[in-house]
């Protein structure tokens, strides 16, 4: 097993040599055990533990506490003055979906066509990108990885950052299916008022319109064909249906089985997704979000869950407050609306934990900032069972760092994704090593 | 629908126009603080006194006449007011680009200084307090860029700082050779193709320039002398490009090159080397950190991103360690924001180039503050906490390089223009204000004809969008 293991990292090795030069290696070593002692551990889910232990073994953590018992032959990290954390999760990025920004061929993330139920993310995640280290670098262990730009991009699924394959990557290959409520104001970021006048404006609103009758049509077809098969299923005699993948790809959402990751930022835009939701019985999380706190009652009243961020963003109106972005996680937390942050991005996922701690220096409680990246992300995507907090069980995505994971000057000294030690290093750090030292 | 705006842009710019009440006059005490000074370290426990916009004493014991107003800052950490050295924000043309020719010296920024961007605002309660407003970078020689204080309520005249040297925007690489293509990315279809279209063409349009403007220099230096020999001489065509490129060669025009390459880096000092001047400060400038030696030797300065990559193929080497090793190199190093998002936080810039390139403390905070000022020629009036400098002056709850730090206030030569206590107070009233503008407006609007004018975004493309910061692949929607 252990001889076998080796040679398929050895290939895999050559295989990411060949793919790049600098990008860092996957974990090599599968199926070992590990103890970290001596450490503050900040479960996030219970109290934290001043001096403890974690054990870890075949990928999971098995023990948590003061007093644990870990046999000789785990391997021990001495986790005097370090902490240990759960791995962050980053709720909304386009991660192995791309690799260099203005170079069209490396963009997988907007298919043509308005329904694209069918396109799966996950397919599609480069395990080798370059930006995967680097995401990895302050903290962030798993990532939502979605297509986006379309009314229904496909489906976004949630990876563990580090694996050989993407299969295993993926937390959960389907665990939402994304869409972009159409925009109904004219006018771009930093624009007024788009609600009144203006034929442009008008038939924005009518295009608008229109495309939601076109998704909320499209969406009754997924449930006449969901309702045809079962039918069919029962009775044999009926007649067949040619098979459609992309409602084939909508049964699950009709039946709320996954959630749909709806973009909208503007009230009206939040106010529209959640008609569509409730006319249709959908599982609905709110992304992007800008002015959820204009819609909280409504949201709270519907357990609606948003995703948030980038919180640095410059607030969309020009009349709104200067803090509007960096406030708005403590007004949707004192609202009771459930939320979890997201850089929307890929090259700065690193800067998540940035994300929840500006948040807490405008207002919201340090220890409700961990949790949106840790322990909310995972509840609001249904993956809680398996990560976002430390206990027994749950799969061993951990930080040992020398301080609190959401300040700048703090270093992650250890990482672990299913159980096995990450590289730290990254295409940043070598090529920083490599001058660093020129002569 | 214009009117709206306008209308509303007036009420909220009165609103805040009416907390900055004037300092000048008076005296003021900042005590019971942390002084970070930025040139002569930390001071705990610390006075500031400021008067007529200056800052006439810092230290341990400092007095106040007896009716000088008192900030009791304990708990507090002040910093400089941050120096932001590449800022496209207070521009009326959202563009900055003259992007018809490929050297377009003659344009000026400081004829287009927006003093009613409200971006303005947000970066004053970031505690950015003076930007070097510049061109765009879609010409191999750009525009001329201007300094302004971030004067909120002022008039764009009133924001200029008048005595800073001038400087000019050149750019190499990428974004000057896009419109030399026809597969442009960005789809910048339907226009001309202009030269050039290679590094190897940037490097020539930019030699071209200098030897033109070298004889017209020479034209123009023969003339006056003839003149002060007391000759009757013709008097040459005066050409406000070449007037440009001829102060750059007397060193009256400092450049500030946009450039992302080690060669493409090289080349310009070789250039700069072959006529005789010098490059002041590398802008972007991501891979300084392969050539900071040759760039230290040059004299050249580098004004950088602090974690900005991948967003082009050449920002794909960046590092956030070049600001690190450039310093460590001994190039007088700053972090700048290119965004009016990041200029609402160069101290978090900053802070992260500790954690990624080992900088000390107060290195980092020069790095927004001190280094800036220089690369701007006026650290002689602003960019440290010193005697006889602008009090231009920024109060944290928090050690400025925490994530939990926020700031409190803010002053600009002595003015307080950002006060977030002040800030929240003034939000029912600006609501209620709004409110009213707009029934009243709807009133109005009910009478009329619908208006056929739309907003519509500009027909070229931003600084951001150009450069891809603002790739649209980066936009949330």
């Amino acid at each position: 097993m252990n001889l076998k293991i080796r040679m398929n990292a050895a290939t895999g090795g050559l295989l990411a040599a060949l793919v790049s030069c600098i990008c860092a290696l996957p974990a090599l070593a599968q199926n070992s055990e590990y103890a970290i002692k001596d450490a503050k551990i900040v479960t996030v889910t219970g109290a934290v533990i001043a001096r403890g232990t974690v054990h870890i073994k075949d990928g999971k953590i098995v023990a948590v506490g003061e007093r644990v018992n870990v046999p000789g032959t785990a391997k021990v990290i001495d986790g005097r003055g370090l902490s240990v954390y759960p791995g962050m999760i980053d709720s909304g990025t386009r991660l192995g979906l791309t690799e260099v920004g203005s170079v069209q061929e490396t963009q997988d993330i907007t298919e043509l066509g308005d329904f694209n139920s069918n396109a799966k993310a996950v397919l599609a995640v480069n395990m080798h990108s370059e930006l995967i280290p680097v995401a990895r670098a302050n903290g962030v262990t798993s990532v939502i990885t979605s297509p986006r730009g379309r009314l229904v991009s496909g489906q976004a699924a949630m990876i563990n950052l580090d694996g050989w394959t993407w299969q295993e990557m993926a937390v959960k290959p389907t665990v939402a299916m994304a869409m972009e409520y159409p925009r109904a104001s004219g006018g771009g970021r930093g624009g007024g008022f788009g609600g009144f006048g203006g034929q442009a404006a008008g038939n924005q609103r009518e295009q608008a319109r229109r495309q939601v009758e076109a998704l909320e049509k499209k969406l009754e077809e997924a449930r006449n064909y969901a309702n045809a098969k079962e039918a069919r299923a029962k009775d044999p005699s009926l007649p067949a249906r040619p098979a459609d993948l992309v409602l084939e790809a909508l049964i699950p959402v009709v039946r709320g089985e996954i959630p749909v990751l709806m973009t909208a930022n503007t009230e009206a835009e939040i106010k529209g997704a959640i008609e569509i939701a409730d006319k249709n019985k959908l599982k609905l999380i709110i992304t992007g979000a800008d002015e959820a706190v204009k819609v909280a009652s409504l949201l709270k009243e519907k357990n609606i869950p948003v995703i948030i961020g980038p919180v640095t963003e410059v607030p969309r109106r020009e009349d709104d407050p200067y803090d509007r972005n960096f406030a708005q996680a403590a007004e949707l937390h004192k609202a009771g609306v459930r939320f979890a942050f997201q850089t929307s991005d890929a090259a700065y996922v690193r800067n998540l934990p940035y994300q929840a701690g500006t948040a807490a220096a405008f207002g919201l409680p340090k220890d409700e900032a961990l949790k949106a990246v840790t322990i909310y992300p995972a509840q609001i995507f249904g993956v809680d069972k398996m990560i976002g907090s430390i206990e027994a069980g749950k799969a061993a995505n951990l930080i040992v760092t020398d301080g609190d994971p959401l300040e700048f000057r703090t270093n992650i000294k250890h990482m672990f994704i299913n159980g096995r030690p990450v590289d730290l290093s990254s295409r940043h750090t070598k090529l920083y090593d490599k001058f660093n030292t020129r002569p | 629908m214009r009117t709206i705006r306008f209308t509303l842009c007036l009420a909220i710019l009165a609103a805040f126009t009416a907390v900055a009440y004037a300092q000048q006059s008076g005296e003021l005490l900042i005590k019971n603080a942390t002084i970070m000074t930025a040139s002569h370290g930390t001071i705990e426990n610390g006075s500031i006194l400021i008067r007529n916009g200056k800052i006439v004493s810092v230290g341990k014991n400092v007095t106040a006449g007896p009716n000088a107003q008192v900030i009791d800052a304990t708990g507090m950490y002040v910093t400089p007011g941050f120096i932001d050295a590449h800022s496209h924000t207070a521009s009326e043309d959202p563009s900055v680009n003259e992007g018809t020719v490929s050297v377009s010296a003659m344009v000026r920024m400081r004829d287009v200084v927006n003093d009613r961007d409200p971006n303005i605002y947000r970066q004053l309660a970031g505690g950015t307090t003076t930007i070097h407003l510049m061109h765009g970078s879609a010409n191999s020689i750009g525009g001329q860029n201007v300094v302004l204080k971030l004067k909120w309520g002022s008039t764009a005249e009133e924001m200029i700082l008048q005595d800073a040297p001038r400087t000019i925007k050149f750019a190499l690489g990428e974004n000057p050779k896009r419109q030399g293509n026809q597969a442009n990315p960005f789809g910048g279809t339907g226009r001309p193709l202009r030269y050039p279209a290679t590094r190897m063409g940037v490097a020539e349009t930019i030699r071209e320039a200098f030897t033109e403007g070298r004889e017209y220099m020479h034209e123009w230096d023969a003339y006056e002398s003839a003149k002060k020999r007391g000759e009757n001489p013709l008097q040459p065509r005066r050409d406000l490009k070449l007037d440009a490129i001829a102060d750059i060669l007397r060193g009256k025009l400092l450049v500030h090159s946009h450039c992302y390459v080690a060669p493409e880096i090289l080349m310009l000092m070789s250039v700069a080397d072959e006529f005789g001047w010098k490059v002041h400060t590398f802008q972007h400038v991501l891979e300084g950190y392969k050539v900071a030696k040759e760039m230290a030797a040059h004299g050249a300065a580098g004004s950088t991103f602090s974690d900005w990559w991948a967003y082009k193929m050449e920002a794909f080497d960046a590092i956030p360690g070049n600001a690190a090793i450039m310093a460590r190199n001994g190039v007088v190093t700053s972090i700048n924001s290119d965004s009016a998002d990041l200029a609402r936080r160069l101290y978090q810039e900053a802070a992260k180039t500790i954690k990624y390139g080992n900088v000390p403390e107060e290195e980092a905070l020069r790095f927004v503050t001190l280094n800036a000022a220089k690369q701007l020629g006026i650290d002689r009036r602003t960019g440290s906490i010193d005697e006889g400098k602008d009090a231009d002056l920024v109060i944290f709850n928090a050690h400025p390089f925490s994530i939990y730090a926020r700031v409190e206030k803010t002053f600009v030569e002595g003015e307080l223009l950002f006060d977030r206590e002040k800030d929240i107070q003034r939000r029912d009233a600006i609501a209620r204000e709004k409110k009213a503008l707009i029934e009243a407006e709807r009133r109005t609007a009910g009478q009329q004809q619908p208006s056929q004018q739309m907003e519509t975004p500009p027909p070229t493309l931003t600084e951001e969008e150009l450069d891809g910061h603002r790739h649209p692949e980066r936009r949330k929607n």
